[in-house]
């Protein structure tokens, strides 16, 4: 291969990356700029920076604060999270370390839950939801959101537990180690950072997810997706606000996903790629 | 629980203990597994039990004395409703606009970044992060920043080179939802493009070459069966997530235009026209279409999966 052509396609890839980068990286400039910099035709590329947008989202001058919807979001997301986890754990374990019988049928049935459309649930859980007097209930979300996230849950930790090498699990057992024992020295060393990725892509998809949020909160357990919806209608001068609050919204998403960036793969794709 | 009692070690039948028996052992070997299903059938399968009982009766939630019986007369009146079919439409061609654009675009940038080349990992870093921003924000940014006729970029750009200035939303409403979809989708595509691109068998490769095969010979009949399940498989789970897309849609279009695809239309004959038998129905329609789709990819990710396993 010549040296120009290989620089070339670099080039390409290099453009391909820019081009696809370019809205987030013109979102992030624009909720630097006042509204009137940010409303005009043709784009001014530098205009003074300023940090009204974010003022303003933030609510400092008057209106809605988003920080009711943040901490709900976040609560909703951790919590959810940890419960996956503790609940995933022990399955993946009996899917993979010490395998149940047909172990396989199990792992898929997990995976068949999750392709059933969300939405066809929906009617159900929100007369659940008004009869019990949970809705607007953050915490009505913390259990759905676990249950949603779970199938995904255990697929991946079910493939980071079936990299542990059942040699060395049996060599400590001869040796006289107990459960507990395997499952710190052994077991964890190696399944750690697979674990930590599927609690932080459990965390995005909570962290995203609008549907649910929607139609079961309202003013008491609103999450940030819910409080972002409040900007679909125009609201005369606003583009620096939408661009800080989008911005500000999708940072917690963004840090995770780059931090389980080696991982988001085989999470992605329930385990089946590694 | 001690795990130690099955395993069959001479050290084992020395001991005075009596080893427990046989179906005890076999629930203790389930037991850690019993919370995670219990709970995920509750919660995620019988409101489906439930909507599809639902789906029989009719049921406006505005007039709950008047709920009766119907049989299958719901179904007979999403089917023939000229707006629910045109979501049923709007549904297919969306998802499958999204996937094959995706796919195509994703496995360019997949074979891109196969390539060494200087500074591969901020490109990806780069490529990675539409994927990454909220699905509600990203619809947001294409809707007002991007899409916005008067001051939105894409025209601002137009502007320079003396293009036209339309309005984006306004003119092809479901091609602005699908573009924005596409650019979150694509490095989905990729990044499993790359994984498959990256388990090949380098030596195969080598091998080819040094028997002279060119660049384009070498994709066709290595490269491209060897990604064929990657393919199946980014097609499978991206048709899985968009087929239940509702953010984008009801940010970018609220359902209007001719945009609304079925989970738009469930949410709103529900929750805007309280319609509750109508609602259950396209619903099952909904269940329906994902178990089609969803049989293929089981299929796809199991034999994906006894690949894996056969490999290690």
């Amino acid at each position: 291969m010549t040296a120009l052509r290989r620089h070339g396609l670099g080039l390409v890839a290099w453009l391909a990356g820019i081009v696809f980068f370019l809205p987030i990286a013109w979102m992030a400039l624009t909720s630097f700029h006042s509204e009137q910099d940010a409303a005009t035709n043709p784009p001014s590329f530098g205009a003074a920076l300023t940090l009204d947008g974010y003022r303003e989202f933030f609510g400092v001058g008057g209106g809605a604060s988003p920080w009711p919807a943040l901490i709900n979001s976040a609560v909703a997301s951790v919590v959810s999270t940890l419960f996956v986890l503790l609940l995933a754990l022990p399955a993946a374990y009996a899917l993979s370390i010490r395998p149940v019988r047909k172990w396989t049928d199990v792992l898929f049935f997990f995976l068949s839950t999750k392709m059933l459309p969300a939405v066809a649930g929906l009617l159900p859980i929100y007369l659940f939801a008004k009869h019990t007097g949970t809705l607007d209930d953050i915490w009505l979300l913390v259990v759905l959101y676990t249950a949603m996230n779970l199938p995904i849950a255990v697929w991946m930790m079910q493939s980071f537990l079936a990299e542990v090498p059942v040699a060395v699990i049996e060599a400590a057992r001869v040796d006289g180690a107990r459960l507990p024992t395997i499952l710190a020295r052994v077991v964890a060393p190696i399944a750690l950072p697979g674990i930590a990725a599927t609690a932080l892509i459990c965390f995005i998809f909570s962290w995203n997810e609008l549907l649910f949020a929607r139609v079961l909160t309202g003013v008491v357990a609103e999450t940030a997706p819910v409080f972002l919806t409040g900007f679909i209608t125009s609201q005369g001068l606003f583009l620096a606000k939408v661009c800080a609050a989008s911005l500000v919204i999708s940072l917690p998403v963004l840090a995770a996903g780059f931090a389980a960036q080696d991982k988001l793969v085989q999470g992605l794709s329930l385990g089946a790629v590694k | 629980m001690t795990a130690t009692t099955t395993a069959p070690y001479p050290a084992a039948s020395t001991r005075p203990l009596k080893r427990p028996p046989a179906r005890l052992r076999a629930w203790a070997t389930r037991a850690p597994l019993l919370p995670a299903l219990v709970f995920m059938i509750a919660v995620t399968q019988l409101p489906f039990v439930a909507t599809l009982v639902i789906s029989f009766f009719d049921w406006n939630a505005l007039y709950p004395k008047a709920r009766r019986f119907t049989g299958l007369a719901n179904y007979r009146q999403v089917l023939t409703d000229a707006d629910l079919r045109h979501s049923v439409w709007t549904t297919v061609l969306l998802t499958v606009a999204v996937v094959l654009a995706s796919l195509v675009l994703g496995l360019l940038l997949a074979l891109l970044l196969d390539r060494r080349f200087r500074g591969r990992g901020v490109v990806r870093t780069l490529l990675i992060a539409p994927f990454l921003v909220v699905p509600v924000a990203a619809a947001l940014l294409w809707k007002h920043v991007l899409y916005n006729p008067e001051y939105g970029l894409l025209n601002g750009l137009l502007h320079y080179v003396g293009g036209p200035q339309p309005d984006w939303i306004s003119n092809t409403p479901l091609l602005a939802v699908e573009a924005s979809l596409v650019w979150q989708w694509t490095p989905f595509m990729m990044l499993i493009l790359l994984a498959g691109l990256q388990s090949r068998d380098r030596e195969q490769i080598e091998a080819a070459r040094v028997d002279g095969a060119g660049d384009w010979q070498i994709f066709r009949h290595l490269t491209l069966p060897h990604l064929r399940r990657y393919l199946e498989l980014g097609a499978l789970l991206g048709s899985i997530y968009i087929v239940q897309n509702f953010d984008a849609v009801f940010t970018i279009t609220s359902g209007g235009l001719g945009t609304a695809n079925l989970p738009y239309t469930v949410y709103q004959s529900f929750y805007q026209a309280h319609e509750n038998g109508l609602a259950s129905a396209a619903g099952v329609l909904v269940v329906i279409g994902s178990l089609v789709i969803a049989t293929f990819a089981l299929r796809v990710v199991s034999s994906l999966f006894r690949e894996e396993a056969a490999r290690s």
